[in-house]
């Protein structure tokens, strides 16, 4: 159906790559034109952010506020109530961890136009390890009353997330990665806030994944075709408010789940699939993620396999899953 | 200026401070009661604001950053006019539009949310910081509390401040020397103040916190110091004005009885 809309030639060797960070600097660079509301803000990443060309283009309205990002969260607040659309960049540790309560008490409480947007999201950053491969950000903004969260699949959809997030009123968060991922969507796909995006039809499992898992979500599904298996892969780039109506209706079809996410699974991605599952239409759910557990330093490949968050390990979550739909 | 009247508007934000934490049961009566010549000299006297159009946009900005003191920002915005003084009895209440710690979607008048210490002064550095690009002449000012400096927070914003060279902001630290645990000296040591602020490129000025001239003629100078903020180091008195509450911690965070009440309003006739 909508496979139309996603690049068709998906093998590892030869699929184009990018970071997430490149699309998101693009669309910032274009908001920076189209709205002079726009400010950026970061605590001295500017040139790992990518918000460094921002800064050039509108020295202006670029502030570095050093490192200091509760403060930074403050100050994007306060240029909110001055009618400006902050904004606000960091890793992504650094920003959902670190400072939590200013996003929770000054942004989300006084439900102030502020964009947080976490770089370096998952352990797909790499080398740089544990403290710097943020692993809880989804649960940590999520659970905030008035926050949207956003994780975009890829560099074409950091591009479109980023300007939707711009035309929302009230805070957001944006989660980013550092390494350059695979780039499966193309101009045409579309993105709308709030809606899921079936990227491929199927009828015995519906996967549901964010960010990166996307893409080894549909390399599953290649696989798992060959198995007999038909999966359904769903882009659910809008964690929060999740696209309930869509996840029931293919939880409903397929009798079966598993969700995917580079990040915690506890309270994370597939904890909010399971948490409308649960309420609307128990089904059996799997959930590949990280396991209650801190990363390493390695290449981001490397630590995928170890992490247990590669296409084969959704394959054998998508066989679990399967033989307990079969039990029922 | 009529002196005399801005003493009489404190007396009066004092008797809305006992009355509201003695109708609610619970709040903040002593670092409200500090500040009564400061808000009262900010609301009636220095800011340029108007109660009838509360986003008015060439209005000077006020972020109470010690939130629990609200009732003494309740206070002013209710005498003033934003809403009506009824309301006082029904602070800290279900549904009411005072909350025990400021919001500013519930409240007219209440420009931010506050209540978790040390966020304040950022969001008014911010907002500083918006005005200014938009060569607006508008002011922004900020109370803290002196035992809310000891959040890491107050220091980033003021070493953030300083550097963007914030003219137009105006901090006041409440400076009681109380907190809740004790003498704030005791606590968590704070001297020597100035300095510190100094050290961070502000303009630091130390002021009797309870003289009307004297806070006056200190937010006069803060307008006119160009290329650093200004903070003033309100030296007060915790509970002041009602005699049994003066100078003590236990003030901090607890209610006044019946019979406490009625004796703190005979003192503030």
């Amino acid at each position: 159906m909508n496979k139309s809309h996603i690049d068709r030639d998906l093998d590892l060797k030869t699929v184009g790559q990018k970071p997430t960070r490149f699309g998101y600097a693009d669309a910032l660079l274009a908001l920076g034109e189209a709205d002079p509301r726009v400010v950026v803000l970061d605590a001295d990443l500017a040139k790992s952010t990518l918000t460094g060309r921002f800064a050039e283009k509108f020295p202006g309205r670029f502030f570095d506020c050093g490192i200091a990002e509760q403060n930074m969260l403050g100050i994007a607040g306060g240029l909110a109530l001055a009618g400006k659309i902050p904004f606000v960049n960091t890793y992504g540790v650094f920003l959902a961890g670190r400072a939590w309560d200013q996003i929770r008490t000054s942004v989300c409480y006084g439900e102030l136009n502020v964009k947080v947007v976490g770089a370096h999201g998952g352990l797909s950053v790499g080398p740089d390890g544990a403290t710097h491969q943020a692993l809880e950000e989804i649960a940590l903004m999520r659970v905030l009353p008035n926050m949207r969260v956003i994780v975009p699949c890829d560099s074409n959809e950091a591009r479109k997330a980023t300007l939707a997030a711009a035309k929302l009123d009230g805070p957001v968060y944006i989660r980013l990665g550092r390494e350059p991922t695979p780039v499966i969507t193309t101009e045409a796909t579309p993105f709308r806030f709030g809606q899921a995006e079936t990227y491929r039809n199927g009828r015995d499992v519906a996967v549901f994944a964010c960010g990166l898992m996307v893409y080894l979500a549909l390399i599953a599904a290649e696989k798992l075709a060959q198995l007999g298996i038909s999966a359904r892969v769903i882009n659910l780039h809008t964690v929060k408010p999740i696209d309930e109506k869509l996840t029931v209706k293919a939880a409903m079809e397929c009798r079966a789940a598993v969700t995917c996410e580079e990040h915690q699974v506890m309270a994370g991605f597939g904890s909010a699939v399971a948490e409308v599952l649960a309420r609307k239409c128990p089904v059996p759910v799997e959930m590949v993620g990280v396991r209650d557990s801190f990363g390493e330093s390695g290449e981001p490949w490397e630590l995928l396999k170890k992490y247990k968050l590669t296409d084969e390990d959704i394959v054998k979550a998508v066989v679990r899953v399967i033989k307990r739909k079969k039990q029922r | 200026m009529n002196v005399s009247r801005i003493r009489d508007t404190a007396r009066q934000l004092r008797r809305d401070i006992v009355e509201m934490t003695h109708c609610a049961g619970s709040g903040h009566p002593g670092g409200s009661l500090s500040a009564a010549e400061i808000m009262a000299v900010l609301y009636f006297h220095v800011m340029r604001h108007d109660p009838a159009r509360p986003q008015w946009e060439a209005r000077d900005r006020f972020y109470l950053s010690k939130g629990h003191a609200c009732p003494v920002l309740y206070a002013a915005l209710g005498e003033d006019g934003y809403f009506a003084t009824a309301e006082f009895k029904r602070f800290r209440k279900l549904g009411s539009l005072l909350q025990g710690h400021p919001h500013r979607l519930k409240t007219p008048g209440v420009e931010a949310s506050s209540g978790s210490l040390g966020q304040g002064l950022s969001l008014a550095a911010g907002t500083a910081l918006g005005l200014r690009m938009d060569k607006r002449k508008s002011r922004v000012f900020c109370l803290l509390g002196d035992g809310e400096l000891q959040e890491g927070q107050v220091w980033e914003a003021a070493m953030a401040a300083g550097h963007f060279r914030l003219d137009n902001l105006c901090a006041v630290v409440d400076y009681n020397n109380l907190q809740i645990d004790g003498a704030v000296e005791q606590v968590m040591g704070l001297a020597p103040l100035a300095d510190k602020w100094r050290a961070f490129r502000w303009n630091a000025l130390e002021v009797d916190g309870h003289s009307v001239d004297a806070l006056v003629s200190a937010f006069d100078r803060a307008a006119n110091t160009r290329g650093k903020p200004t903070v003033l180091l309100a030296k007060t008195v915790k509970g002041k004005g009602v005699s049994f509450m003066e100078d003590k911690a236990e003030w901090h965070g607890r209610a006044p009885n019946r019979e406490e009440y009625e004796k703190a309003m005979e003192e503030l006739t």
